[in-house]
Order: C-alpha cells, then structure tokens, then sequence
C-alpha cells in the first residue's frame, strides 16, 4: 500500500516472486543479459545510496573513537540533541492526533468537499521546505503580519523554539492521517456501527474497536513523521537562527560543524541521524511484516499514492 | 449514524487552516503587495534566472537518470535472486530516512576531489563536487525511492502468462519487452518522474553542501530564496516562492492525473 509495503511483501514473497520469473523459458532474461542489467543497478545502488552511508560512519571515526565520543559529548551537541527531541515530541503527537481526526472525518463519513480537504492535506508535501521557512517568516517575522504585536509582548517565534516546532509540523503535518486515510476507508464503518448498536460511546467505540485495527497503521505513520521530524533541515534553518546551544537542532548542528571545517565532528554528529534513519528503516520493514499488508498493486492506486509522503525534501 | 463527525471535521479544519493554509496565503499576500512591475523585475533578475535553469534543468535530467537506473533495480529487485537482496530493497528508502544534510556532507565527501569517488574522476577532468555536476549528484540520490516504489509493484503484479504468450506467438524477448511490458510500466515510469522531478526541484538540504553555490553557475532556486532573506529582501523572497508555489501545485495536479492513469492502465492490464 505504501512504499515500504513493498520492501515487506519482496521480503515475504521475494524469492518465490523471483522464482516465478526465473523458473520459466519464457520469463527468464539471457545470462549475459541479466548480468547487465544485476551489475548496473547494482554500481548505482553502490554509487548513489552504499557509499553515502558508509561514508558517513568512516568520516565520523576518522580522528579515532576520542574525538567521535568527545563531538558527541560536546554541550552544543547535547543541546541540539534536546531541541530535536523537544521539536519532535511536539510535532508527532499534533499530526497523530490531527490524522486520526481526519482519517474518522474522511473515510468514516460523506461530505461535500471531502476531495478538497483530502487534496489540501497532501499539499505541505509539494511545498518546499525553504518555501515553509519563509512563510513562518512572513507571519511571525519582526515585518510580518503579527512582528509588531509579538515585540510588544515580548514573544519570540522566529529565530527562537516555537518557530522550529511550527516548521517542524508544517513539513510531517500529511504523514499520519496520509497513513490513516485509505486504511481506514479500506475498512470500512460496519464494525463501529455495530458498537454503537450494541450501546458502546464514542470513545469506546475508538478505543476498542478502530484502534486495534488501525494500530500497524498508526505506528507505520508515526514512524515516518517522526524521522522527517527529527531530520527536517531547510524549513527550519530558514526560522532557526543558528543560535549555537540555542535554536540548533541536530541537522543545523552539522552544518554549523561542517562550515566550520571540524569534518570529523560533523560527521559524528550526522552519524546519529544515520542511525536514526537505519533505525527507520528497520522499524518500517518490521511493522510491514507485522502488519500483513495486502501484496501492492491489489489495492487501489496501492503503487504510489502514498509515495507523496517523501515528496518534499 | 457513527458519533465524532462534528469534532473530527472541526478539528481538522482548524488546524489545517492554522498550520498550513493561512500562513501560505501570506505568501500570496507579501507578493501582491509586490505590484506586477517589481513582481516581474523580482522573478526575472539575472541571477534568479539562472537559478531556474540549473534547477529545473539538474532535475530534469536527474528525474531521467533516475527513471533508468529505478527501472533497472526494481526489474532486479523483481525478477533476480541474489544475495544481500533484502538489504538492498530495505536501502532504497534511505532517501526518505535519511536527513538531507546527511546526504549532503555525505555525497561532498564522497565527489570531492580528495573524496573515494572524486578521487578517480579528478585525473579524468571531471569535476563533480563545488559545481553544477554536485548538484545533479545530489539530486539523483533524493529521487532514488520514487521510480523503483513506483514500478515495482506493476512488476511485481504482471501476469507471467502475458511474456509466455508473447513468446509462444513468435516474439524475441526484446519484442516482448517492448511491446508487452514497457506499455504497462509506462504511467508507472512517468509517475516515479514527475514525482522525482516536483522533490527535486524544492530540495535544499542535500545540495548545498555539494553544490559550491556559485553565482550564476550553481546556485539552485530554493537557494535564492535564502539569499534574498539574508538581505532582508522579504519581497524578493516572497516572489521567488511563489514561482516555486505555483509550480507545483500545477506539477501535484499533473501527478494525481498520471496515478489515475496508472491504476486505471494496471486495472486493465489484470
């Protein structure tokens, strides 16, 4: 249904998949053929997504493991690892409780407008993120629509914490209820009626009867949302300031680390956030297999649609 | 008959309104406030020009390169067994996972002349790192996942009978991938494109690092927008961002027409 549907369902049913093609005269590409066509996607995958990676971790333990632990352990370091975390713990939960809202609204419920509002919720992600930045700027800027009004009372939105946390949301805002959406459309709305025939509430019907079915999804979301949290850099550099040990998340502590020539300490830092982006990966593939997604291509427009939850950088 | 409709709705709006609508309206509103002339003077100086082709030009061509080496691993991922192939198909999304600054440093490192890469095209004359070559190095590696998640799974789904009787009437393996497979994979294809082609066009993080950003050679558009903000041209900004808004908004609705396309040609195709 997703991208990562994909990933599970090769894993789950790769080899036999191969197999069916392999197995038979017709199907089965030439020797030499094959070879090709293995050896040039495989120089690409080396070139363009092995070699980034490794990279990464032989240029962080270039000066030895000291200088690695001592980037890491470094005040400016910890400081953008909080401000990261504090952005993130604000944004994921915002965006699951908006998704979940918008999920129950859209696939529970008929509306006029419904298209629009599905269409307006995928459009942070075709916005560039430097384009997000400014927007903040044009409103919370000292010249923009509310500059004058937060001077006088003191508040600070830009170049400051609660401008970071706003671009955060702006760019994972679609990834939750983007998740939710056709799952929950897939599923329908009869459990939840006969919950309510039989005198459950609300909430009851939300917490016994959706959320266990719509909990690999949810998880599936919130996994996404939260590495695009944590590594958002354009939008936020664009509000952050670049206030060392202030306004600095993690990826902004690279780049000031990385302009300052300390190669080594750059890559240390941006180490963590390959690892978190490791960790991602495993957790998708994970709840995939978990999940038992239907194979894609079964569901509708299962390819792509939800390929525009990484469109914008 | 189901309870929540009022709340759920509401909630939604609201915060769809907060987050995302009225502070973009504020970007129409800034520009308006330009007037047409300094509109125009804003979106058509030397600089912001040259700015357009480089993007819209490295993501071009980046979104092509892209749509052949997508085609050749998702038809490797599908079709081939080989070891390490679970790593592999898990690795595609690291475009996604991975912050782009990351990607950024990572692939300078990697092009620039002292780099494992740079290193063996430096005696060639080729010069990838601090240039227009970085940019497209870095816009290639963002658009990875789109063509081969795109493609892989009308791959996946292609009816074995279809190939055996291509062959069975008479055709060579190329007839048959010409004629019989490629016509399925084609909305496939030109979805993973346009969709590697709208994230390229607004990336920012991984180019920077890589691109040298020299005026009029390699600076990119989102760039741009940077550079007028540091002036504390707020107008010029703003301009610039609304070219960029309007395309693709125009580029998502291409987009949407194409999936359509595609899950209607698959569903004919079964």
């Amino acid at each position: 249904m997703t991208s990562l549907s994909v990933v599970s369902s090769s894993i789950t049913q790769g080899e036999q998949g191969a197999s069916r093609f392999d197995g038979r005269p017709a199907t089965r590409d030439p020797a030499a053929l094959k070879g090709l066509i293995l050896a040039s996607s495989m120089a690409f995958f080396a070139m363009f997504l092995l070699l980034p990676l490794v990279a990464v971790f032989a240029e962080a333990l270039r000066k030895g493991w000291a200088a690695y632990g001592a980037a890491l352990w470094d005040p400016d370091a910890l400081s953008a690892v909080r401000l990261t975390l504090l952005a993130a713990a604000i944004a994921v939960p915002l965006n699951l409780v908006f998704g979940v809202a918008a999920a129950w609204a859209i696939a529970k419920f008929t509306f006029p407008g419904k298209q629009l509002l599905t269409t307006l919720i995928d459009l942070p992600f075709s916005v560039s993120p430097v384009v997000v930045g400014l927007i903040y700027v044009l409103v919370f800027g000292v010249q923009g629509w509310f500059g004058s009004w937060l001077a006088e009372h003191d508040l600070k939105v830009i170049f400051a914490v609660p401008g970071i946390v706003l671009a955060t949301i702006f760019v994972t805002f679609p990834f939750v209820a983007r998740e939710l959406i056709p799952l929950m459309q897939a599923q329908g709305k009869e459990e939840e009626e006969a919950a309510v025939v039989l005198g459950a509430r609300g909430w009851q019907v939300f917490w016994h009867v959706t959320l266990p079915n719509i909990k690999w999804g949810l998880l599936y979301g919130v996994i996404l949302c939260n590495a695009r949290a944590m590594g958002e850099f354009g939008a936020v550099s664009v509000v952050s300031g670049h206030i060392r040990g202030l306004t600095n998340t993690l990826p902004l502590h690279v780049e000031i680390l990385y302009n300052e020539y300390q190669f080594a300490a750059a890559f240390a830092v941006a180490s963590l956030l390959a690892l978190l982006a490791l960790v991602t990966l495993g957790l998708k593939v994970w709840v995939e297999s978990r999940s038992g997604r239907p194979k894609p291509g079964n569901s509708q427009s299962a390819s792509n649609s939800n390929l525009f939850e990484a469109i914008s950088p | 008959m189901l309870p929540g409709f009022g709340l759920t709705l509401g909630v939604t709006v609201f915060y769809l309104a907060l987050i995302v609508l009225v502070p973009l309206s504020a970007v129409f509103a800034k520009a308006a406030g330009l007037g047409w002339d300094g509109f125009v003077a804003a979106v058509t100086a030397p600089r912001v020009v040259a700015s357009y082709k480089l993007s819209f030009g490295a993501s071009l061509i980046a979104a092509a390169i892209n749509s052949v080496f997508g085609l050749l691993l998702a038809w490797t991922l599908v079709r081939y067994r080989f070891p390490g192939k679970r790593l592999v198909d898990a690795l595609i999304d690291l475009p996604f996972a991975l912050p782009t600054a990351v990607a950024g440093i990572a692939l300078t490192a990697l092009y620039a002349p002292n780099g494992w890469l740079g290193r063996l095209l430096e005696p060639l004359g080729v010069q990838v790192a601090f240039g227009p070559l970085g940019v497209l190095v870095a816009l290639v590696f963002i658009g990875v996942p789109f063509v081969v998640r795109t493609v892989q799974p009308i791959l996946e789904d292609l009816e074995v009978e279809l190939e055996e009787a291509a062959a069975s009437l008479g055709a060579s393996r190329g007839q048959t991938f010409r004629h019989v497979i490629l016509p399925v994979l084609v909305p496939a294809l030109l979805t993973g494109f346009a969709l590697a082609f709208a994230r390229a066009v607004g990336e920012y993080g991984s180019v920077i690092f890589i691109a040298g950003n020299i005026p009029l050679v390699s600076e990119i558009t989102p760039l741009m927008i940077i550079t007028k903000l540091e002036q504390f041209d707020y107008a010029g900004a703003t301009a610039i961002a609304v070219v960029m808004l309007v395309f693709s908004f125009v580029l998502l609705l291409i987009i949407n027409a194409l999936q359509a396309w595609s899950s209607w040609q698959t569903g004919r195709a079964r």
